[in-house]
């Protein structure tokens, strides 16, 4: 029994069937809890005042954005090498939810922005690369509804995934040469010196994990639906056949 | 020199058009297909070019050992029907010999850009393209289309001295060469829809 | 292979082959910018650097989707495929033809245009240099678009959806080696950067060209 075979459409269709409403129970429940606790039961902060809670929504929804790019690389390369059809469709599912991810965090980077650093944009290194990233998903997602033959489809944006994240990297750099920012450092790391302080760390980490939750939760919904919209696919080529 | 075809499973999109399709073609023989529109001859061409991937089956040939040609025969309009011409012999790195000028009737129209040819000279310049590659095997689509009677025979008198000299062909056509040639009929080998098979690894979305 | 640079080039310079329209692009742009931000020298000058690059960048942009597309639609691809030179060399050539009907002359325009611009004196050297070192990582990175989008009807403005954000990291060290000349600082630093840029995209990217027009020819 490998894990491959969780590859297997029919398998990973039962699978996650009965896994979708624990994940998706579970990211209601953390995202409850979390954003409620963070809002709500939460001291402000005595530098920024109640702002700062805009953190609930703008760090794990950062964080998502970028590791939902890095999850459609390594589908991109398991596509590639061992040509199991879940992990394209997978990786085309979570395009989309990958773009909105980033959406919110620059939106709630922007709403947060404006009683901070007194502007609603500003040309941060950060700030920057999240829309240079936006961009990424844009070309990645416009090139999938673009071809019709979805073997093609998967080929094409994996050689896309995998040439973009090089360059995305390399832009990530780029910016930070260019112009060094306002942003504050990373909110969250692992030597505890520089992190916040656990009054909001922790509801941080719940909403982190709802926010990990709701991805899976909404990424095995599109594959599923993707699935689907392929075994219709072939069925009606078999119908023209027969 | 002979192409080997075994049980070959081809297809367009992912789906199975044409399966168990086997066949030999040695050298100085040639083999027509014949077909319905949509049977797959195109597919089948290319698959053997190696264009695209073959979806079962084996296909044994020498490598770079065949040239491929279709309805678009990668004449450059902007280009004298020389020019063309050397450039395909020296991206296969052979100089362009002077007699495919005349083989094909195009000795008159050297230095006429491709644009000014009509059609059916542009075919004739097409198919002297087959010629500068020096390849023996040839994978031929409809390689008769807007040919009149004189070009036709042309092109069969060129088929004829290349099998003399070991060369050999696979040719998708309906007009009749007057070639000795093999005919295959592809219709028997129609790919059958493929039964459910909820168990098979990947390709399950049946 | 050599065969088929020099086809390139015969074709580019025949008559519609477009050779010369990223050229007059570039200094349509250019000569736009007054209009937009007013005729003063100073405000211009300081616009100079980026405008001369992005222009060019978008003169380059421009002529990209002729690379493999007029091959594609002629069949000139396929049999190119089935031809003893691998994709991979066509890829490159076909990169090293587009800079030299493209980059190279967009480069040795620049600097004319660079007077139009005010163009503080110092940085003319910079300027022609940064674009000599720049473009063919523009040239190189936008072959990898072109054979991404070539079996793409009316693929152009995808195409630029896809090359744009690769474009990035090259307009910045580019742009800011020019920007650093103009305020008399060392350019150097950035220089290097863009020089890895080309150096790398030169060597890696004609394999993922080939393969993306091997995925597109199927």
């Amino acid at each position: 029994m490998s894990l491959w075979e969780y590859a297997n459409p029919v398998k990973f269709m039962a699978l996650s069937g009965q896994v979708l409403p624990w994940v998706g129970g579970l990211a209601a429940l953390c995202l409850g809890v979390g954003l409620v606790w963070g809002f709500f039961f939460t001291p402000d902060d005595f530098r920024q005042g109640s702002t700062v809670k805009i953190i609930y929504l703008h760090v794990p929804s950062a964080l998502m954005a970028i590791n939902t790019w890095f999850m459609m690389l390594v589908c991109a390369l398991i596509w590639l090498i061992r040509r199991h059809h879940v992990s394209a469709l997978a990786a085309r599912a979570a395009a989309p939810v990958g773009i909105v991810m980033t959406l919110i965090a620059l939106f709630t980077g922007a709403v947060w922005g404006q009683p901070m650093w007194g502007t609603w944009w500003a040309w941060d290194p950060r700030l920057t690369s999240f829309l240079i990233l936006f961009l990424f998903y844009l070309g990645y997602i416009a090139l999938w509804s673009a071809i019709e033959d979805p073997d093609t489809a998967a080929d094409l944006t994996s050689v896309l995934c995998i040439v973009g994240s090089v360059f995305a990297i390399l832009s990530r750099y780029a910016v930070n040469f260019w112009n060094q920012g306002l942003h504050q450092g990373a909110s969250l790391s692992l030597d505890k010196e520089e992190n916040v302080a656990d009054v909001f760390y922790i509801p941080l980490l719940v909403c982190i994990a709802g926010f990990v939750c709701l991805f899976l939760a909404l990424v095995l919904l599109r594959t599923r639906t993707e699935i689907r919209v392929r075994r219709i696919r072939a069925l009606e080529a078999r119908s023209r056949m027969a | 020199m002979t192409l080997n075809v075994q049980d070959l499973k081809v297809g367009r999109a992912g789906i199975a058009l044409l399966d168990g399709v086997s066949f030999d073609v040695c050298a100085g023989d040639v083999l027509v297909l014949r077909g319905p529109n949509g049977i797959g001859k195109t597919s089948l061409l290319r698959s053997l070019a190696g264009l695209q991937p073959v979806l079962g089956g084996r296909v044994d040939v020498a490598p770079d050992s065949m040239a491929y040609g279709a309805h678009a025969d990668g004449v450059k309009g902007t280009l004298t029907v020389v020019e063309n011409l050397t450039f395909w012999a020296r991206v296969h790195g052979h100089p362009v010999r002077a007699d495919v000028f005349d083989a094909f009737d195009l000795a008159h129209l050297k230095d006429r850009t491709a644009a000014q040819l009509s059609a059916g000279q542009q075919r004739r310049l097409g198919l002297a393209r087959l010629a500068v590659t020096g390849r023996l095997g040839l994978l031929l689509d409809e390689p008769t289309v807007s040919l009149d009677a004189a070009s036709v025979a042309l092109f069969a008198a060129f088929i004829q001295r290349h099998l003399a000299t070991g060369g050999f062909a696979v040719i998708a056509t309906h007009i009749d060469l007057e070639l000795k040639a093999e005919v295959l009929d592809l219709t028997p080998y129609k790919a059958q829809a493929a039964a459910a098979d909820p168990a098979g690894f990947d390709e399950a979305f049946l | 292979m050599i065969a088929l640079f020099r086809r390139d080039l015969q074709l580019a310079m025949r008559a519609g082959g477009g050779f010369g329209l990223a050229l007059a692009f570039f200094l349509i742009v250019v000569t736009l910018v007054p209009f937009a931000l007013g005729p003063d020298r100073e405000t211009l000058a300081a616009v100079a650097a980026g405008v001369l690059w992005l222009g060019a960048l978008l003169a380059c942009l421009l002529s990209l989707d002729r690379i493999f597309a007029l091959d594609f639609e002629d069949g000139a691809l396929e049999l190119l495929a089935t031809a003893p030179i691998p994709l991979e060399g066509v890829a490159a050539v076909k990169a090293l033809a587009h800079w030299l009907t493209t980059g190279l002359p967009l480069t040795l325009a620049a600097p004319v245009l660079g007077v139009l611009l005010s163009l503080p004196a110092g940085a003319y050297g910079w300027l022609t240099l940064s674009l000599a070192i720049g473009t063919p990582a523009l040239s190189v990175i936008g072959t990898f678009g072109a054979g991404l989008t070539v079996g793409i009807k009316r693929g152009g403005l995808l195409m630029s959806l896809i090359v744009l954000p690769l474009y990035v990291p090259t307009l910045i060290f580019g742009a800011d080696i020019v920007r650093r000349a103009t305020d008399g600082l060392d350019p150097t630093a950035p220089l290097i950067l863009l020089a890895v840029i080309t150096l790398a995209s030169a060597a890696l990217l004609p394999f993922a060209s080939a393969a993306a027009i091997r995925i597109n020819l199927r």
